[in-house]
């Protein structure tokens, strides 16, 4: 056994972990440990993100000049399609959940593993067969229809793969369901003794109201999803105005779920995020309870607001008004949530590690895609921005300035416990930095793009758009170059990285009492919960004397 | 209970207590509650036909009631009692397995099975009648002057009523096939109860299987009524 | 209410299966009949109401929802009826006023 262990300067002993444990192969794709499935996870959704980040440098390249010179129509909508499909159903929805939910729910609640392991595994294997029906999809001609599937475009007219598209998110909507139907069951009934409701991370109460939203929302997509499907192949008139149908229909059940989508992918992100904000400042989350209600809060109240997507599309105006301002309540659970944590900060002592230069990230980021969203649930303004560059750049702040701070964060704070590595500190607070920076030289300019009325989905554009399109895009390689780097220096450290101790950042939360990384059954013995969550008071009381704060 | 992992378990008696679970009690529990959960979302499943359909029936509902009165609804309603039977044999199994009644166990599963097949069978009557009269959705696809039963000697309009036909082949197709993986489901507990798995302490298969058995039932309790019995009074 | 269910259990649940079997069939009959009168508008009513109720017997009974130790299948049963309401009456706040102007 010890000959299969490569590393170079090994240390004399290495304890029995979950990656360790057993080698080859089969040991990865038949394992039902959590902490497996999740880097199995990690490895595929990272893999698409590159795709969906290819289509996306592809996109911003052709609109460095204002007319078609890289690629024409019909190519430019299958990238911005393909870039949409990839990155929603690929990366963004299964990206925290997935990858940080799996290895970290049933540690964080003191569990052996998910409720059901193999049914875990299914989930990933579901995920893969979606993506190579997506690649097959996208190699074999792609699909143009935006990744809105909108009727009847989708239906009668485009002559893409608009079938195959379907059929693969359709299964990768059912590792989503697994995914979130594990997690439900294994907070309600895998908890260690001690561990009440009151005590949970809020971590989990993020990926609890995730999860509701994954069980609940994700199979309304699939049977539109059917429908599209059925109706594209047979000839159906279900959406097709010219056969009686009706196309607003298929947009209020693709946005049933896929406007709640957006909280599955936001909410886990606030999870991690308010993890990393209790930890480096050092103090309690202010009001605990709020947040974590909260994130209860925005998962139901996103179930009501989907048809300000539709606020043009030709909806009864009394439907218009009541959506709009139902919409403004979901701003409510949000800002308690950023209050809270700005609350949190006040007065904490706070460190400036990597992972919390990615949630100040997030904080500012999401912050302004929040409000901008307000924006929009206003009938009178959306009227103005609708399908502009305006929509664009707000979803941009919600889900890449949002969701991916917050994962790149989780990946940065808990990388030592998933690898028992340590990664290089200075380059990821320069790869935060840079990313931070990439991010708002793409994004910010597509805000002034759209309120000056240039529209999504186009190839070309008047010449008066370009300089704003120029930063737009001298961006966009940024923020590559901040994607790129904490891949290469995360793969680094798992070679060369020092030995990441069990709790780097002397953070509260069972992950960190076990050892990094952890053993395959997660503890030594069972964890009995006796303290509240985020006691760092306490923490840094009893750590006093053995690690002095650095100031 | 031949199986060799019972050495392995230590104390634990039961082979079928997973490790990650601390007790029996907390394994079904979490088996059962999981069950639901997916009903759940089979429930949101169906739940985006019903909203379509709701719709259309709004819209069109003289062409719906012409379209449905040329559903055969003594069929459907053969085909609700069926349903019904089966659910009654599937608690009685369970009952079954918890009272050691093996013999009785495996006649009930088997007749759940049998009736389940049946229900396909006159599906598939229903379906050809259908195939036959240029009812399916598509090419040949035809229903020209039938009347609209509240107003007669009006003609339905055959696209709306191929909107019926749409969503009434989405909705049952999608309801035979939840029958077909239910079969399949209880051919697995019909050859786990034939081996012995299944005791008074432990038949957690056999309920999980059974709710969704049932569940699949409850769906097709709201589809007779909302296919087959549109105005059917006149 | 967990005890008394628990004191339930040696009792025979024969009666109750075969009673709300017979109930669903009478049910299922009930339904084919009752959509043959003219009830106007209330016979969609009607319908969905017998409906309901056999849906509910035989999760009730079935399913052992009535007996079952825990609040929290109720819990998602509720919920998941709750979000297909939302489904259901959100859209028709928009087609049932699409033609008021």
């Amino acid at each position: 056994m010890a000959t299969a262990i490569t590393q170079p300067d090994a240390q004399p002993i290495e304890r029995e972990n979950y990656l360790n444990k057993h080698y080859g192969v089969w040991s990865w794709l038949l394992t039902t440990d959590h902490k497996r499935i999740a880097l199995l996870y990690l490895m595929s959704i990272t893999f698409f993100f590159f795709i969906g980040g290819f289509f996306a440098l592809l996109i911003r390249l052709e609109l460095l000049t204002p007319t078609g010179d890289l690629v024409q129509a019909d190519t430019y909508n299958k990238l911005f399609t393909q870039h949409g499909q990839v990155m929603v159903f690929f990366f963004l929805i299964p990206s925290i959940p997935a990858v940080l939910g799996n290895f970290l729910v049933p540690m964080m609640v003191g569990a052996k593993d998910l409720a059901f392991p193999r049914i875990n595994l299914l989930s990933w294997y579901l995920y893969i067969i979606g993506g190579i029906m997506m690649l097959h999809c996208m190699l074999t001609g792609g699909v143009d229809t935006g990744w809105t599937f909108y009727v009847p475009f989708s239906t009668a007219f485009s002559n893409t793969k608009v079938i195959e598209a379907g059929l693969a998110i359709f299964v990768v909507g059912f590792s989503s369901i697994l995914t979130g139907l594990n997690f439900i069951v294994t907070i309600h009934r895998m908890r260690a003794p001690g561990m009440t409701w009151g005590r949970l991370p809020l971590f989990i109460w993020a990926h609890y109201a995730t999860s509701v939203i994954q069980i609940l929302g994700t199979p309304v997509i699939a049977i539109t999803l059917v429908l599209v499907v059925a109706e594209r192949a047979l000839h159906l008139g279900i959406f097709d105005p010219k056969l009686g149908g009706d196309p607003l229909l298929f947009q209020h059940l693709f946005w049933f779920y896929s406007h709640p989508a957006v909280y599955i992918m936001i909410l886990p992100s606030m999870g991690v995020v308010t993890e990393i904000i209790a930890c480096f400042s050092r103090k309690r989350i202010f009001g605990y309870h709020f947040v974590a209600l909260s994130s209860i809060a925005i998962a139901v109240f996103g179930f009501l607001v989907w048809a300000h997507h539709m606020f043009v599309a030709g909806i009864s105006i009394y439907a218009a008004l009541v959506f709009s301002i139902l919409s403004y309540a979901v701003a409510v659970p949000s800002a308690v949530k950023v209050f809270n944590w700005t609350a949190t900060l006040y007065k904490g002592s706070i460190h400036y590690d990597a992972p919390m230069l990615y949630a100040f990230g997030f904080l500012g980021l999401f912050t302004i895609g929040g409000l901008t969203g307000l924006f929009l649930a206003c009938l009178g303004v959306d009227m103005h921005v609708h399908d502009t560059y305006f929509v664009i750049a707000h979803f941009h702040y919600i889900m890449v300035g949002g969701a991916v701070m917050g994962y790149l964060g989780g990946m940065h704070f808990w990388w030592p416990k998933i690898s028992g590595k340590l990664y290089p500190e200075g380059w990821a607070r320069l790869a935060a930095l840079i990313v931070f920076i990439g991010f708002n030289l793409t994004f910010f300019p597509q805000f002034l793009l759209g309120y000056m009325g240039m529209p999504r989905r186009y190839f070309q554009y008047p010449a008066e758009f370009q300089v704003l399109n120029v930063l737009s895009t001298a961006g966009a390689t940024v923020l590559g170059v901040g994607y790129l780097l904490p891949m290469i220096y995360f793969l680094w450290s798992m070679r060369y990285g020092k030995p990441a101790p069990d709790n780097p950042w002397n953070a509260a939360g069972l992950e960190w009492k076990t050892a990094s990384p952890p053993p395959t059954f997660n503890f030594d013995e069972e964890p009995v919960v006796t303290w509240e969550a985020y006691n760092y008071d306490e923490l840094d009381s009893e750590h006093k004397q053995e690690v002095p704060v650095v100031g | 209970m031949s199986d060799s992992t019972v050495a392995v378990q230590g104390e634990t008696h039961n082979p079928a207590l997973l490790h990650h679970f601390a007790t029996e009690e907390q394994q079904r529990n979490a088996s059962s509650f999981g069950m639901w959960i997916f009903l759940g979302t089979e429930v949101m499943f169906f739940g985006g036909l019903f909203c379509a359909y709701l719709i259309y029936r709004g819209w069109y509902f003289g062409d719906f009631a012409a379209a449905s009165k040329s559903i055969n609804a003594a069929l459907g309603g053969t085909n609700t009692a069926v349903l019904i039977c089966s659910s009654l044999t599937v608690v009685l199994a369970i009952w079954a397995a918890q009272t050691s009644r093996r013999a009785l166990m495996l006649a009930m599963l088997v007749l759940t099975m049998l009736f389940g097949l049946a229900f396909l069978g006159i599906k598939g009557i229903e379906y050809r009648d259908k195939f036959v009269e240029h009812h399916v959705p598509g090419p040949s696809f035809s229903f020209e002057h039938e009347e609209i039963p509240s107003h007669p000697g009006e003609y339905a309009n055959p696209r709306h009523a191929e909107i019926f036909f749409a969503l009434y082949f989405i909705m049952t197709g999608l309801h035979a096939l939840h029958m077909v993986v239910g079969l399949g489901i209880f051919s697995w507990l019909l050859w786990a109860a034939w081996k012995g798995r299944f005791t008074p302490e432990y038949h957690t298969p056999l309920e999980i299987g059974g709710l969704y058995w049932h569940f699949v039932d409850i769906v097709w309790i709201y589809l007779f009524p909302l296919l087959y019995l549109i105005d059917r009074h006149r | 209410m967990a005890e008394h269910t628990a004191s339930e259990h040696p009792k025979s649940p024969l009666t109750t299966y075969f009673s709300v079997w017979i109930a669903l069939l009478f049910g299922t009959g009930l339904t084919y009949y009752a959509a043959k009168l003219d009830l106007g508008v209330f016979n969609a009513a009607v319908a969905l109401i017998i409906a309901t109720t056999k849906a509910l017997l035989v999760a009730l009974f079935f399913m052992h929802l009535k007996g079952a130790h825990e609040k929290l299948l109720k819990l998602v049963v509720i919920s998941t009826i709750f979000f297909l309401f939302i489904l259901l009456v959100l859209s028709m706040v928009d087609y049932g006023t699409r033609t008021w102007s």
